[in-house]
């Protein structure tokens, strides 16, 4: 019904470059000793797993090379976290926490 | 990873500002004696009210009726020591609001002290006032999003101005919310919603989609303070309601991922009482433009609450050991049917202004909730106004409240 091009949901997959916009602040709350994500009127409060996840989330590596990091960096296998890191940044990106 | 984790697993919880809070550092309260236990926790959002002076009128507006005046008001140094006060006590958020926060020309140093405190700014703001060069000097201040109210939609521009009592305010907000969007910055769309616009709750989320916003607000008018003053006016009927409710939810599914839509019930059409502010005293702060600290905006209607001024006592103290702080915090000071209730710790029954209002005790049980002896007289009051031809406004001005002096309780024939 407008002129605009339509917004769409993104949607993540392997291949997708997610990021936290700049206006999207995570940060270590040191009173209360745990990682905070600012948002316009909403925080979230995420697990260590999520902050993990995140601070790969540059906009450069695909989730795929993020799964790839992680499945190294904690010794996991692959395939049981690539599906719980995409439903997580899809999650996340339907909230606008994360662009791709 | 837990590899037995259902696929749907939550990594991360999330929360409106209203409904988390971590627990207190004893070590940042200023005050001699801090609390051995510590159960107080530190606030998560402060609602700053930097003025009381708007252009608009609005006949919601959840200002007192007794409007603070400039004169007043905290100066620059006043504001910039609440910000610092509120980042040491564990604040995240700052609610830049009023009146209208960008009638305050030293917005922008207010803005700068709480950016470099590393609290996150929201404006929350009426636009009409703002210029793009303001905006972009709010931005390079550390300004982190922008909520933009409106009336209704472009299309109904002369509707949204007569309720605002504004003309050509619906124009105006058009032009800013593009500003916002081309300057990169988050923009929220809040619409509150009442007869006059609630036919047009698809319109509003369409249009909030239009503007580029990432998040609206369906937010049903709450009927204390200048909306109390004009509920016969604004009440929606229960299928008006219910109506709009069903669209939102419809919408929700639509646009998901491109837009978040919350929405705020109107408590005379709601199941439950809600949670007043998450609780009383529970993790949100207050300050009015002269700098007195409240537990929430309308507490000042409850006639024997004191309330502290930041200018007399640190904020930390006022959190910790303010007297109409510690008044209804928690659940001690319950009284039945609350005390033994089990949502006694989920909606902390109810609205401590709404209760004191209607019942002239605060600590009874608010009349929203179906346990109160007086709720079915309060709901009908709904019904019946909404079912009556809406009086004129009583529009939001100083002095508007009472324009003739001796006239109690009848409707108002004008707002004049």
């Amino acid at each position: 019904m407008n002129e605009t091009a339509p917004r769409q949901r993104t949607v993540i997959t392997a291949d997708s470059k997610p990021a936290m916009p700049p206006y999207i602040k995570m940060r270590h709350d040191a009173g209360r000793n745990r990682w905070i994500i600012l948002a316009p009127e909403r925080l979230f409060d995420p697990d260590p797993i999520a902050v993990e996840v995140l601070k790969l989330c540059d906009g450069a590596r695909t989730v795929g090379a993020i799964t790839d990091q992680l499945a190294i960096d904690y010794n996991a296998p692959r395939e049981d976290i690539e599906a719980d890191i995409i439903a997580m940044l899809q999650d996340l990106a339907d909230k606008g926490v994360v662009k791709a | 990873m837990n590899e037995s984790a259902p696929a749907n697993v939550k990594h991360v919880k999330e929360s409106t500002v209203t409904m988390d809070a971590g627990e207190m550092r004893c070590d940042a309260s200023s005050s001699p004696e801090p609390d051995a236990s510590c159960v107080v926790r530190a606030p998560i959002g402060l609602l700053a009210e930097l003025t009381h002076r708007c252009p608009l009128q609005c006949p919601y507006c959840s200002n007192p009726l007794d409007l603070e005046k400039v004169n007043v008001e905290l100066n620059t140094e006043q504001w910039q020591s609440v910000m610092r006060q509120a980042a040491q006590l564990g604040i995240l958020q700052i609610h830049l609001s009023g009146g209208e926060p960008t009638a305050r020309r030293d917005l922008e140093e207010i803005v700068k002290t709480a950016a470099e405190n590393g609290l996150y700014t929201n404006l929350i703001t009426a636009a009409v006032l703002l210029k793009r060069e303001r905006l972009e000097a709010l931005k390079a201040a550390g300004l982190d999003h922008v909520q933009i109210s409106i009336q209704d939609v472009d299309t109904a521009a002369e509707n949204a101005d007569r309720i605002g009592g504004y003309k050509g305010g619906s124009a105006k907000k058009k032009e800013v919310a593009g500003w916002v969007r081309e300057l990169g910055m988050p923009l929220t769309i809040n619409a509150p919603i009442h007869r006059h616009n609630v036919h047009n709750v698809e319109a509003i989320i369409d249009y909030a989609v239009e503007l580029g916003a990432g998040r609206v607000e369906i937010a049903h008018v709450q009927y204390y303070a200048w909306a109390l003053k004009n509920r016969a006016s604004l009440m929606p009927t229960r299928e008006a309601f219910m109506a709009a409710a069903r669209i939102v939810e419809r919408k929700r599914e639509e646009l998901k991922g491109v837009l978040v839509i919350d929405s705020v019930v109107p408590d005379y059409y709601a199941k439950f009482p809600k949670p007043c502010m998450g609780g009383w005293a529970k993790s949100i702060i207050n300050v009015t433009p002269s700098g007195r600290v409240l537990p929430c905006h309308a507490a000042e209607s409850i006639t024997h609450l004191q309330f502290d001024n930041v200018k007399d006592r640190p904020l930390a103290d006022i959190w910790l050991n303010g007297s109409a702080f510690n008044m209804y915090r928690g659940t001690s000071w319950m009284k039945e049917p609350c005390r033994t209730c089990p949502r006694r710790e989920i909606d902390y029954g109810g609205c401590r202004c709404q209760a004191f209002a209607l019942t002239g005790d605060a600590a009874n049980t608010d009349p929203a909730c179906s346990l109160s002896p007086l709720h079915d007289e309060w709901a009908k009051v709904a019904d019946v106004e909404s079912h009556v031809s809406s009086p004129a406004f009583v529009y939001r001005r100083p002095g508007g409240a009472s324009p003739k002096p001796a006239v109690e309780k009848t409707p108002q024939p004008s707002d004049a």
